[in-house]
């Protein structure tokens, strides 16, 4: 069973012991993330995050979101036609990418493409001992790395997630109006009318959540790395997989949340 | 009991894991003199100078720096520590995302109110202090090792430390680099007076830049001494180490 443990990268230690000194190093993490809040906040080191996790995944999420909406519009419409529903395509559509798709999607795309990129990025510096240089140097990495990649996740998400949430839209109508037989017209006016507030709310709050954990995953992940290329490598893959499976097991209780409110 | 030199160590102890590295090591560094801490690889020496700038805290024991403890210190109150007591890296460290003369100004924009000329000026002046004029726009990657070397030290003293931590200065460099890094450990320490405290186990350069040997074995410190003494030292690992280096 350790050697299973240490295969997975548990440094010898089993599962249990390892997931708890995982969460305890978490912890410790969010704790000091929470300490810096407080202190001077690098707005040029925020910007610079912003561009590299916004602005560079517009493509990545452009493209997964426009073909999600359309295959989306091709099964509902397929399905919707066997009931005579099909012009209702556009609301159901619109509700699933607001309240599910647009947010768990994105924050899946951003998980995989920033929060492997920010976990290479600290790892690399780990392990060549620039987050030492930074600490000799008397500068808090916490202050430096992890705080402007959270807040530039934390505002750029959901940003991306309405951008999705919209071209996702726009693909099903190119469906609807292409292949379901469905005017344009009515496609949008009955998501304008279908469509409520809380369905974008509910959406769009997770994403912080979602952003949260993804810059926490990441940074913690690129901190705790080890033993030179080999190590930021594994590093990296935990990150994709972990903010992975947290992003989706948190969505079913996030969902129930906002369900409730 | 009073600490007495600028850096001294009082029996630490650290381990990793159940293996333990450090095993009750106590070490005086005087104000402005030059230590070596000699030893094999694996033999602890890299994480006793961790200790001596707060990167690293000991399970038990303490760390006197210029008189104050500082091995119990949070991370914000040890930047005053760090400002004092500068470190080169074994891998020199620079921020290999910027240039020579932002890696050096990086300190200085951080701790200092200093307007951009005279950032300028202190990143020039630095850099002539370790041979690196006109450097300034190279980046890490577009650099030889013992250029990395001096661009590391440079970026130490950016902020005119009191105190220099080198881990494993020369490992990595040819004979006349080597050579020449060891001079400039010495003139550094000659015009500047700082208190330096070298890792290494290259014997050679030991018996250039050393006023001091501290010899680390096993966890613990075997042998204190002048290069003469050690020389003449008659504890036979010690002289087993020497000899096979």
């Amino acid at each position: 069973m350790r050697e299973t443990a240490e295969r997975w990268g548990f440094r010898g230690l089993y599962p249990v012991e390892a997931a708890s000194e995982y969460v305890g190093g978490m912890g410790l993490l969010v704790y000091e993330v929470l300490r810096c809040l407080s202190k001077r906040w690098e707005g040029r080191l925020i910007l610079d995050q912003m561009e590299h996790i916004g602005v560079r995944s517009l493509s990545i999420v452009t493209l997964t979101a426009v073909f999600t909406g359309m295959v989306l519009a091709l099964q509902m419409g397929n399905y919707l036609a066997r009931f005579g529903a099909k012009p209702y395509v556009g609301r159901i559509l619109a509700v699933s990418m607001l309240r599910e798709m647009g947010p768990v999607l994105t924050a899946l795309m951003i998980g995989g493409r920033v929060g492997a990129g920010i976990t290479a990025e600290i790892g690399s510096m780990k392990v060549t001992e620039q987050i030492d240089a930074l600490r000799s140097l008397g500068v808090n990495p916490i202050q430096k790395l992890v705080l402007p990649r959270l807040i530039a996740l934390l505002v750029m998400l959901p940003l991306l997630t309405v951008l999705a949430d919209l071209v996702a839209v726009l693909g099903g109508l190119f469906i609807g109006v292409t292949e379901l037989s469905v005017s344009a017209d009515f496609y949008l006016n009955s998501i304008v009318q279908f469509v409520k507030f809380q369905d974008l709310f509910s959406g769009l709050g997770k994403t912080f959540f979602f952003a949260f954990f993804i810059a926490m995953i990441a940074c913690y992940n690129g901190l705790e790395a080890t033993g030179g290329a080999d190590g930021v490598g594994r590093a990296t893959t935990k990150t994709v997989v972990t903010a992975s499976i947290t992003i989706l097991v948190s969505d079913f209780f996030l969902t129930k949340l906002f369900l409730s409110l | 009991m009073e600490p007495t030199g600028f850096i001294e160590c009082r029996n630490l102890h650290k381990s990793f894991g159940d293996k333990p590295v450090l095993e009750g090591v106590s070490l005086r560094i005087d104000r402005g003199e030059t230590m070596v801490i000699l030893g094999g690889s694996g033999s602890g020496k890299t994480v006793l100078l961790k200790h001596m700038n707060g990167l690293m805290n000991p399970e038990s024991g303490e760390v006197f720096v210029d008189g104050h403890e500082i091995s119990r210190l949070e991370e914000e109150d040890l930047r005053e520590v760090r400002k004092r007591v500068a470190m080169v890296f074994q891998g020199c460290a620079l921020f290999d995302s910027l240039t020579v003369a932002e890696n050096i100004a990086y300190p200085l924009l951080e701790h200092t109110t200093l307007p951009p000329a005279a950032v300028r000026e202190r990143v020039e002046e630095v850099l002539a202090l370790v041979d690196l004029e006109g450097s300034e726009d190279l980046y890490p990657a577009e650099m030889s090792g013992g250029m990395k070397k001096r661009a590391a030290l440079a970026r130490a003293l950016a902020l005119k430390p009191s105190g220099l931590l080198y881990d494993e200065p020369t490992t990595g460099l040819d004979p006349i680099m080597t050579h020449r890094i060891n001079r400039l450990i010495r003139d550094l320490q000659m015009k500047l007076g700082v208190t330096s405290v070298v890792v290494t186990h290259d014997i050679q350069s030991a018996f250039v830049v050393a006023e001091r040997i501290a010899f680390l074995r096993g966890g613990r410190i075997r042998f204190v001494g002048t290069r003469e003494e050690i020389q003449r030292s008659s504890d036979v690992i010690v002289q087993e180490f020497l000899i096979g280096g």
